[in-house]
């Protein structure tokens, strides 16, 4: 039993954290987040070239670096605190699902091209109202050696800035997943705006797009899909642990140098208290975020079951969903009339939490998946 | 693919001990121990004190008291890992509440590191035996989340070559079933706060000790008060030199290093598991607010569990990480939500007691309880204190005069 990152895991999160601090503070978080691709494209390059962390979850023989979950969630912690707009959480959740598929040729290069840096994106759901399998809203029907593919996908992750799409098809009964280029006739990718800037999502139109055969990579994906966003989920979770720490430590700061009635309102404890009770939330939402990155690790190592995964995914969403947003919430509260300027970075913090705590699933929702698996089963403890 | 370090799994050498300890505690806790499974922890203390002792024994004789302490005083020089599945093992077997707790945990360490040769031993051998019990003499009416205002005083008597105690310590569990009692006490009273103080240790059993159970909401005692009236010590039982006392109470504090806290939540799943049995029952888990309620314990539950993990896996230095100053916070608030869900599941039945004058059946006792956890061992809001001070480096708060 070890709960202790090694030297090589704390090496990376702070090389993480130079790098996104260096090349990605408010002031290019905020370019970017407006520029007409609503992310920073260059450092995407940069980044895809220098620290590779896009290679991260991509196997070796693809030419990945063949690391796993828990190397990502410290990536993706750290991309939390700085809010770089960027298509890491897009490219690594189709690693995920491309991990997902039978072993292809086709599939083996959209690995080593997403290890290149390449951006490819899912797109499973239309979300009216639901995430997951009800949510999705394209028909793929066979015709002789192709598939003629219809419908809607909405919150594609970077979707616009992609090369290649990947298209999650109701085939009736089943499930089936595609790989379409950005360019493929009958596809329509636009950026959608969005609450929270720093998250740029794009939305698929489908209008009697005919892919070959080959473009097909699993024609049995209901299950997979699943999975693929219990894995996706704890990538968000990661990315709230660090939005909920960096709402804190903005808020820390910013409270340290306000002086009321002669002296800093940090020495108020109202205020310590509130800070305590963020501190408390992000380091529970920490906890559960080394545990679903390990879990997640085993189910990708065939240690752990479906069920170990979607319990561990669905803790760390309802809490480290939580924590985001208590700790970006109480950070506007703690900044004072100044948190609700747009000057101030911790509104964007506060659009983040909400973005994330609302993207697959709410935490009342994931909640809901606990308790059915505590309440509803024969079973009466989650493994 | 590269071996990730963090481990979910115990080691093969440590489930052998694993199944070592849970071996040895199936073939021993049962027949003139079976009355004392599950009982006698918070909030059922005063419940089968005699055969808790003689199990004290028991263990003592199979070797598992103190099985932290080095080997050269009868330990086992366990690791952390041992010592946290020792505690899981002894909860999932219904292990009673440990009478033998103070003395194992806290006097013992703290005698290893800050006694004489000759204090270890004269008491080391009888804690490990699990033959002397010991309590703790640190709060007092007035000297709660302030320790360093502590009034007792003590004072030595150049004659008899001897300290005499006087004053009155408050909330001391198992007072009257305890063979010595280790008091922090004022040496100097020209010192104000945390100089001049003294760390003593005394024999309970002296006419200068009176002892005055307190009663609680729940209708019992655990908990007493013990008032010194020039109670003796004798000249070697200080530990060590006068005005040092704070240092050693405050290393004692340190000792505590979370090993018992997986065992502690193995009770605290036992009593999940109950409330999830009664929803199940009685259409509670239908209810889709006390669904959200039952998931969110659950949650929480796991999240002490990783943040158990996190702490053990910590430095040896016993320096205090941000993970163990949220510990406190985090186990006594979840605790106290479960007494209130336990009460919201039960529905109407959760008024009516198991019998007269005022027999609570064991949730009943967890509600009661339970709103003790975030008052003892430091309240909640001296907890926020502590992370807004030590783990965020916000000011401290402003000391008043005395």
């Amino acid at each position: 039993m070890n709960f202790s990152f090694t030297d090589e895991q704390l090496m990376l999160a702070e090389s993480a954290r130079g790098f996104l601090g260096e090349h990605a503070g408010s002031e290019q978080v905020r370019r970017a987040m407006v520029s007409d691709a609503g992310m920073d494209l260059p450092l995407w390059q940069k980044l895809s070239t220098e620290m590779v962390w896009q290679g991260i979850l991509v196997p070796e023989k693809v030419g990945g670096l063949g690391l796993g979950m828990v190397e990502t969630a410290l990536v993706m912690e750290q991309m939390g605190q700085s809010l770089a707009p960027l298509p890491l959480a897009a490219c690594c959740q189709s690693i995920l699902a491309l991990r997902a598929v039978p072993d292809s040729e086709h599939c083996r290069e959209l690995l080593s091209g997403l290890a290149e840096g390449q951006v490819v994106s899912l797109a499973h759901t239309a979300a009216r109202p639901h995430w997951g399998a009800e949510g999705v809203a394209v028909t793929a029907v066979r015709e002789g050696e192709s598939w003629r593919l219809n419908g809607e996908a909405r919150f594609v992750p970077c979707g616009h800035g992609a090369e290649t799409l990947l298209v999650v098809a109701a085939t009736n009964p089943g499930m089936a997943l595609f790989s379409l280029p950005a360019d493929q006739a009958g596809l329509l990718l636009s950026k959608a705006p969005t609450l929270d800037q720093t998250r740029p999502m794009a939305a698929a139109i489908l209008t009697d797009a005919v892919v070959s055969a080959d473009n097909c990579l699993s024609a049995d994906w209901a299950e997979s899909l699943a999975v693929v966003l219990d894995l996706t989920r704890i990538l968000v979770g990661a990315d709230q642990v660090g939005c909920a720490q960096a709402s804190l430590d903005h808020s820390i700061q910013y409270v340290s140098e306000r002086v009321q009635f002669g002296r800093t309102i940090a020495s108020y404890q109202a205020i310590k208290h509130k800070a305590a009770d963020m501190m408390v939330k992000v380091e529970c939402a920490r906890s559960l975020m080394c545990y679903a990155a390990c879990v997640a690790d085993e189910w990708l190592a065939g240690a752990a079951s479906t069920r170990e995964l979607a319990e561990a995914a669905r803790m760390l969403a309802s809490s480290a969903g939580d924590a985001a947003f208590f700790c970006a919430g109480t950070g506007i509260q703690l900044h004072g009339g100044v948190g609700i300027t747009e000057e101030y970075d911790i509104q964007l913090y506060f659009k983040r939490a909400q973005a994330t705590a609302g993207y697959l699933g709410r935490p009342h929702e994931h909640r809901e998946t606990i308790a059915s698996l505590l309440l509803d089963d024969g079973d009466s403890h989650a493994a | 693919m590269m071996a990730t370090a963090m481990q979910l799994r115990f080691s093969r050498e440590d489930e052998d001990f694993r199944a070592e300890v849970a071996d040895w505690l199936s073939a021993n806790l049962g027949g003139e121990f079976a009355c004392v499974r599950h009982r006698g922890g918070p909030g059922d203390e005063h419940m089968y004190v005699e055969e808790r002792k003689a199990w004290e024994q028991r263990l003592a004789e199979g070797g598992w008291t103190c099985i932290g302490w080095p080997e050269a005083w009868g330990g086992k020089d366990a690791s952390i890992e041992q010592q946290v599945i020792f505690n899981e093992e002894y909860a999932r077997a219904g292990g009673p509440g440990r009478v033998g707790h103070i003395g194992e945990t806290l006097t013992g360490p703290t005698l290893l590191a800050f006694g004489s040769e000759q204090q270890k031993q004269r008491y080391l051998p009888g804690i490990r035996a699990g033959t002397d019990l010991w309590c703790q003499g640190y709060s007092e009416p007035s000297a709660g989340s302030d320790l360093a205002a502590v009034r007792t005083r003590a004072e030595f008597d150049a004659d008899s070559q001897e300290w005499r105690i006087t004053g009155q310590k408050v909330w001391t569990s198992l007072a009257h079933e305890s063979d010595y009692v280790f008091v922090l006490a004022r040496t100097d009273p020209e010192d104000k706060g945390h100089r001049g103080l003294g760390f003593f240790l005394l024999p309970m059993a002296q006419p200068g000790i009176t002892i005055r159970p307190i009663k609680q909401l729940t209708g019992t005692a655990e908990f007493n008060e013990v008032f010194f009236d020039g109670a003796v010590c004798s000249a070697e039982d200080i530990v060590g030199q006068p005005g040092d006392g704070w240092r050693v109470a405050m290393g004692l504090l340190g000792f505590e290093r979370g090993v018992s806290t997986l065992g502690q939540q193995m009770l605290f799943q036992t009593e999940l598991d109950e409330i999830v049995r009664i929803a199940r029952e009685n259409g509670a888990a239908r209810d889709p607010v006390l669904r959200q309620r039952i998931a969110e314990a659950h949650i929480g539950l796991r999240t002490l569990r990783y943040n158990s993990l996190r702490m053990l896996s910590g430095g040896d230095d016993g320096s205090l990480s941000r993970e163990a100053m949220i510990y406190k916070l985090c186990w006594s608030s979840w605790h106290r939500n479960l007494g209130k869900l336990a009460m919201d599941v039960l529905g109407p039945d959760a008024e009516l007691l198991d019998g007269g004058p005022y027999e609570l059946n064991r949730l009943q006792s967890l509600f009661l309880f339970t709103r003790a956890d975030t008052i003892y061992g430091g309240t909640n809001q001296i907890q926020r204190n502590i992370i807004a001070e030590r783990a965020l480096g916000m000011p401290r708060e402003p000391r008043g005069e005395n």
